[in-house]
């Protein structure tokens, strides 16, 4: 497959490696943060720590909008799919997140109808198909989902499709690395800067975190040669003593990210004064609204929604793990009570979280490893 | 539904609930058919439901599924279909012509197998009850002579065949629903196996350990279940795992992982390492058979788990499936 298959090339990330071990310093330790969940998953889907020198700490950051979804929202969107007449929709990964009351397909399971739908234009097809019924939209994700959300809305006003609305939880990228940075605890050395955000905001947006916090930033693409390049290109900044933001997914990642993307946006939402996000608590204007010329759709304004608060369990140290503070398997509750058939912390919920990742790909590897070595 | 799926729920299920209480005290392993002696004669016997929606798809139906598929659990727990009930529960409004269409395909697929139709029955429930048709069936088939397949006799250095690529039936069915705006140049793998098991048992019965055909939570949940039943561990080479790329693409764009997808028309094989490359050949050298390969082996550790090696020497575990596969946002 072009595009795919020669950024697998064995023989290039080899290459890659061995350029990682020259420049990588042995007397020195790197922690480098990927800040999205699709790079997590990728990391561990091809193995890439494998082949890695130890020296270098891959850290998982707070890329996925599951995970970083507080459980009361999950709970309002299905509190208010209750009513006669309604389809929920919203996207597969959502479907086996839990809410305190049970996840989309439990309440499917119990008489909801949820439809899981592959994009928010679905979801308004869904509406055109069935106008007696009222179709919400459960909206989640960073700037990579957002702006077809803006034109499915965008598309609903200019057909005057009214039995459609949007429950808003899409979020920002940069508020959230922002966070973690000014936590005290917090120890990185450099960001593997998140592609498919990237997409739409373009590159310019982390160029305060190498000004300002001298981290380098390179925004890398999914596959294991992307990521491999991206680490070569971090290390080289560092060996150099530079901090800059560069663009490793250019292929895809235009340094001004996508104009239109970007105004559909605008067009659509404004920023919420503070949103909760799972594992790092409130964050000033790091979630998207309705803006009030689409009011008509805003599930939030057209429904009575409890506003569910739901704290995570205080054993979850979700906020540990999210900053790199913690790995996922230090979590007192990681393999024991949390799982991903029975999720308790949010990085256990998505494929994408990195205890999800980590439970599905390494966990009992590392368990067979540790015997053994007991042994 | 994810008790239905194929994966954890299912096999929580069938060992939390069913086997202790339909079957106490039993040790056996849980095998696609169960062989059994009856009045001094050995037969294999096998039940399965098809519920496929949509009802028809590219490269095949739900009748010729209901045919297939049980002669294909038969077959893969080393037996020949002979005989099969069939169960239709008809859905009330159900067009007569696309019931007659099934039927003249499981005819079709009937005889091709060389089996039978030993009875059946007919339920139609109210309108909105049932997804237009759904199949239950029951097959008994004769054991194939030399041939012992059971996950206990699988031994560390046994070699995994593959009959072939994976996912194209559950690619096909998740494209075929109509809810994916992308199209793919696939058919369902849905086929008989038993002429590429035959061919297996006659150059080298006594050295399969263990079949199954990896139907839904395909290929990772298949070898799970053998990792748990054997004790074991399963080593699987990416690179060696046959997949079209139309496949693969798909997986790709939907985030799902094709060890996860289910088949139809495949299955895996455990050989001992002696009988390895005949075994292979022997399967290559059957129509339908061509793209088989040798995927991995079995070995110590880690034990009661699959690892896939990656093609740049990276490793993870491959777990079963966990509900239905759903796809990613991004």
């Amino acid at each position: 497959m072009q595009y795919v298959d020669e950024f697998r090339d064995p023989e290039l990330i080899t290459r890659a490696s061995e350029e990682i071990r020259r420049l990588a310093d042995p007397k020195r330790h790197y922690r480098i943060m990927e800040v999205c969940g699709g790079h997590t998953h990728a990391i561990y889907r091809f193995g890439l720590k494998d082949i890695l020198p130890s020296n270098i700490e891959l850290i998982h950051g707070p890329g996925c909008p599951v995970c970083v979804l507080p459980m009361g929202r999950i709970d309002d969107g299905l509190a208010i799919a209750k009513a006669p007449n309604t389809i929920f929709a919203a996207f597969g990964d959502m479907m086996r997140v839990p809410g305190a009351h049970g996840s989309p397909l439990e309440h499917k399971a119990r008489g909801t109808d949820v439809r899981i739908v592959y994009s928010p234009a679905d979801a308004l097809e869904l509406a055109r198909k069935y106008p007696e019924k009222e179709v919400i939209f459960f909206a989640i994700g960073f700037e990579t989902t957002a702006p077809s959300t803006a034109l499915t809305l965008m598309s609903a006003k200019a057909e005057g499709i009214h039995n459609f609305s949007v429950f808003c939880n899409h979020v920002t990228i940069v508020p959230a690395i922002r966070a973690i940075l000014d936590s005290p605890d917090m120890r990185l050395d450099g960001f593997i800067g998140p592609g498919h955000v990237s997409t739409v905001i373009g590159c310019r947006p982390y160029e305060w975190i190498a000004r300002n916090e001298g981290k380098p930033v390179v925004t890398s693409g999914f596959e294991p040669l992307d990521l491999l390049q991206s680490i070569v290109m971090l290390l080289r900044q560092m060996q150099a003593g530079e901090a800059k933001v560069e663009n490793q997914y250019k292929r895809v990642v235009p340094w001004e990210g996508n104009r239109a993307a970007l105004k559909a946006m605008a067009e659509v939402f404004e920023l919420r004064p503070y949103f909760e996000w799972r594992g790092l608590g409130f964050i000033s204007q790091s979630a998207l609204r309705l803006r009030e010329k689409y009011a008509a759709w805003d599930a939030e304004l057209r429904y009575s929604v409890p506003e569910t608060r739901v704290t995570d369990p205080k054993a979850a140290q979700c906020g540990e793990v999210l900053k790199g503070v913690l790995k996922p398997a230090q979590c007192k509750l990681f393999g024991k009570e949390c799982t991903p058939e029975h999720p308790i912390g949010a990085l256990m919920v998505s494929s994408e979280g990195s205890c999800a990742a980590y439970y599905n790909y390494e966990y009992r590897k590392s368990l067979v490893t540790r015997i053994s070595s007991v042994a | 539904m994810a008790h239905g799926a194929g994966g954890k729920a299912s096999r929580r299920l069938v060992e939390g609930l069913f086997a202790p209480l339909l079957y106490p005290g039993s040790q056996e392993p849980l095998n696609d058919a169960a062989h059994l002696e009856v009045g001094g004669t050995r037969i294999a016997f096998t039940a399965d439901s098809f519920v496929v929606k949509p009802l028809r798809f590219p490269g095949g139906s739900i009748g010729e599924l209901a045919i297939n598929g049980t002669m294909n659990d038969l077959a893969v727990s080393g037996a020949k279909g002979v005989a099969i009930t069939v169960t239709f529960v008809l859905e009330e409004g159900l067009a007569a012509s696309v019931l007659e269409a099934e039927v003249r395909a499981m005819s079709k697929a009937l005889k091709k197998a060389g089996a039978v139709i030993a009875g059946g029955d007919t339920k139609v429930v109210e309108r909105g009850k049932a997804d237009g048709m759904y199949i239950t069936t029951a097959g008994i088939g004769t054991p194939l002579p030399g041939i012992k397949v059971d996950a206990r006799s699988v031994r560390p250095g046994d070699k995994i065949l593959l009959s072939g690529p994976i996912g194209d039936h559950g690619i096909t069915i998740l494209l075929a629903r109509g809810d994916l705006d992308f199209e793919a140049d696939l058919c369902s793998d849905t086929r008989s196996v038993l002429p590429l098991v035959e061919a297996l048992a006659a150059e080298c019965g006594p050295g399969i350990r263990w079949m199954r055909d990896p139907t839904r939570g395909g290929v990772a949940t298949a070898l799970n279940e053998l990792a748990r039943d054997s004790g074991l561990g399963i080593e699987l080479l990416e690179e060696e795992i046959p997949m079209h790329d139309a496949v693969r693409g798909a997986c790709e764009l939907l985030g799902l992982d094709p060890l996860h997808i289910a088949n139809e028309g495949q299955f895996l094989a455990i050989v001992s390492s002696e009988y390895a490359d005949i075994a292979l050949n022997a399967l290559q050298q059957t129509a339908g058979g061509e793209e088989a390969r040798m995927i991995g082996q079995v070995q110590v550790e880690p034990a009661n788990a699959v690892l896939v090696t990656t093609r740049y020497g990276g490793s993870r575990i491959v777990d079963m499936l966990v509900g239905d596969p759903l796809p990613r946002i991004c």
